[in-house]
């Protein structure tokens, strides 16, 4: 038993702080992140997501240059630029497209200019690294209070407009026809998808924050039979991906080349693509059994 | 321009619209337009593609700005034109229906048997409680339409709006949804405003018809609106009714007293599929 422990998390994996603060803070980032992650795909919004990850970018090398918590510079230019994509069309389907892919490309132009000047202002190339694909081991436990609040305020956003957000992921007239505030929900959604990706973007990095808020999410929602379970999975796919990739990464420190241990965010986002596949047939299989007791006559109730 | 929209305690007038004018784009797409619906009525709102009549039903609805009165004696369930519902999204027949109940409030629902009563009772009213675990875009054209019929009805209004529900329905699909129709406004007293641009699959059903063209309504008993005189002055030129084997047919005429050829291509414009080509 304790050879087999010992063969899975190598010596000191629990003594060790930085550890214990990546799973605290990339554990609390992946439930975020999958929940938020739900409504996003549930919504059509995956590239919106995609879109304020990659502009997030530009507020992480942004703060770098300003001398601030990198945090900061993610949720502050994805709000911001979750207010100008909705202020652009971002409601309208095709609207949305443009507007999203607009706003990308500036801010993206941006973060080049900021990388840029941080690269040249500094001989190490360990910040463009570390704003593109996260440092989930070198987090400080100052920023972990940051990131609860972040979280909660994310999670308490989607929690007030649970029923508003499904309905109009159905259909906007149908929700607008029972009194929804649809721009208004759209608004908070995109808000909330602009934390859960600067939150990701300081786990597993800017460039790779879509794949925690999307692959869960799109891994449950093909399993699961209801919202809410769905939602609750994406969380828990994304919380399982998030700690076993903390674990091989501190494991592949004895892995070739030895004494080098691989980045903890090519696991992260390795793990979440092969839930996804793995989600795939499981999903068929979800859809053959609901057809076979549909048949059968079955019913269940509402929850 | 605002519309003075009223809505009462629940009366028999389920709707009144008064003197209603609508523009779109610059374009006055409804002028002056006036009709009631009372309790247990089932009325259609006939018209061609762009005769307004989903613009009558967003001005109904409170979603579009129009000039005139709209009074409303208690609440509208309203089922949109063409949902487009995802097969994968893990929302069930139920879980649709629930949301008709408080799918506008704020929270979390709370698992309740009260809810879940209702529910069923909504899913009973329209004859699908067997898919209700089914995901809803999985169902097909029919079912779907009588799981949003169940969302719109669960919070019990008084008036039933209908967007084209029997747009790219099979014709047994069709007979079911109007018989189901005419059912539930005689069961539960809701008035029922349904848009077509085909009339006969309604005939069967219909109290009234509030026929609409070149902006302006008719509004009646079926026999007394789809005559000759009234279409033509609706449609500002000639047209000829036509009652064959017990459908309507609607055909341009040629600006005298003759009826118009009927040659399906150019000429015959049957109200299914409403175009009008004098």
């Amino acid at each position: 038993m304790s050879y087999l422990l010992h063969l899975v998390f190598a010596p000191g994996f629990f003594g060790n702080g930085p550890v214990r603060v990546a799973l605290l803070a990339g554990g609390l980032v992946a439930v975020v992140s999958g929940i938020v992650g739900a409504f996003a795909v549930l919504r059509g919004q995956s590239y919106a997501g995609h879109a304020l990850a990659d502009i997030s970018v530009t507020g992480g090398s942004g703060s770098y240059l300003a001398g601030i918590s990198p945090l900061w510079g993610f949720v502050g230019v994805g709000v911001l630029a979750a207010a100008v994509m909705d202020l652009i069309g971002v409601r309208r389907p095709r609207g949305r497209d443009l507007a999203t892919g607009i706003v990308r490309g500036a801010g993206l132009g941006l973060a080049a200019l900021f990388l840029y000047w941080a690269a040249t202002s500094s001989s190490s190339s360990g910040t463009t690294i570390s704003i593109l694909f996260g440092s989930m081991f070198t987090i400080s436990t100052q920023t972990v209070p940051l990131i609860v609040g972040l979280g909660a305020a994310a999670l308490a956003i989607v929690g007030a407009t649970y029923r508003p957000l499904l309905l109009s992921s159905v259909s906007g007239d149908l929700a607008a026809a029972r009194g929804v505030a649809v721009r208004a929900t759209g608004v908070a959604c995109l808000v909330a998808i602009a934390i859960a990706v600067s939150l990701s973007a300081m786990t597993i990095g800017a460039i790779l924050s879509t794949a925690l808020l999307v692959g869960p999410a799109a891994a449950a929602l093909r399993v699961a039979r209801r919202p809410g379970l769905a939602v609750a999975l994406a969380a828990g796919l994304g919380l399982a991906a998030t700690w076993l990739g903390v674990l091989l990464s501190y494991d592949s420190y004895y892995w070739p080349p030895a004494g080098h241990g691989w980045p903890v965010s090519f696991f992260v986002v390795a793990l979440v693509f092969v839930i996804y596949l793995a989600a795939q047939p499981a999903g068929a299989w979800r859809a053959r059994r609901a057809r076979r007791r549909e048949e059968g006559g079955a019913c269940s109730p509402a929850s | 321009m605002t519309t003075d929209r009223i809505v009462t305690a629940p009366s028999a007038r389920a709707l009144s619209v008064d003197g209603v004018s609508a523009w779109l784009a610059g374009r006055e797409v409804l002028h002056e337009v006036s009709f009631g619906l009372d309790r247990g009525e089932v009325v259609g709102l006939i018209g061609s593609n762009g005769a307004g009549k989903t613009t009558l039903l967003r001005v109904i609805l409170g979603l579009l700005p129009a000039s005139g009165t709209v009074t409303i004696g208690g609440s509208i369930g309203y089922v949109p034109q063409q949902v487009m519902l995802d097969p994968d999204l893990p929302i069930r027949a139920a879980d649709l229906v629930g949301l008709g109940l408080d799918g506008n409030r704020l929270g979390i629902p709370l698992p309740s048997r009260r809810r879940r009563q209702l529910v069923r009772e909504a899913l009973r009213a329209v004859d699908a409680e067997r898919f209700a675990g089914a995901r809803v875009g999985a169902l097909s054209g029919g079912e779907q339409q009588r799981v949003l019929i169940a969302h719109a009805l669960i919070g019990r209004p008084a008036l039933l709006l209908l967007d084209e529900p029997l747009a790219n329905l099979d014709i047994r699909s069709e007979q079911e949804i109007v018989s189901l129709l005419a059912r539930i406004a005689s069961q539960q007293q809701v008035a029922v405003l349904l848009s077509a641009h085909d009339m006969n699959a309604l005939l069967p059903v219909m109290h009234k018809i509030v026929y609409l063209a070149g902006g302006r309504a008719a509004c009646g008993p079926t026999e007394e609106v789809v005559r000759t005189e009234v279409l033509s002055d609706l449609y500002g030129h000639h047209v000829d009714v036509i009652r064959v084997h017990g459908r309507v047919l609607v055909v341009a005429g040629r600006g005298d007293d003759q009826p118009g050829e009927a040659h399906p291509a150019e000429h015959v414009a049957p109200a299914d599929h409403g175009e009008l080509r004098p």
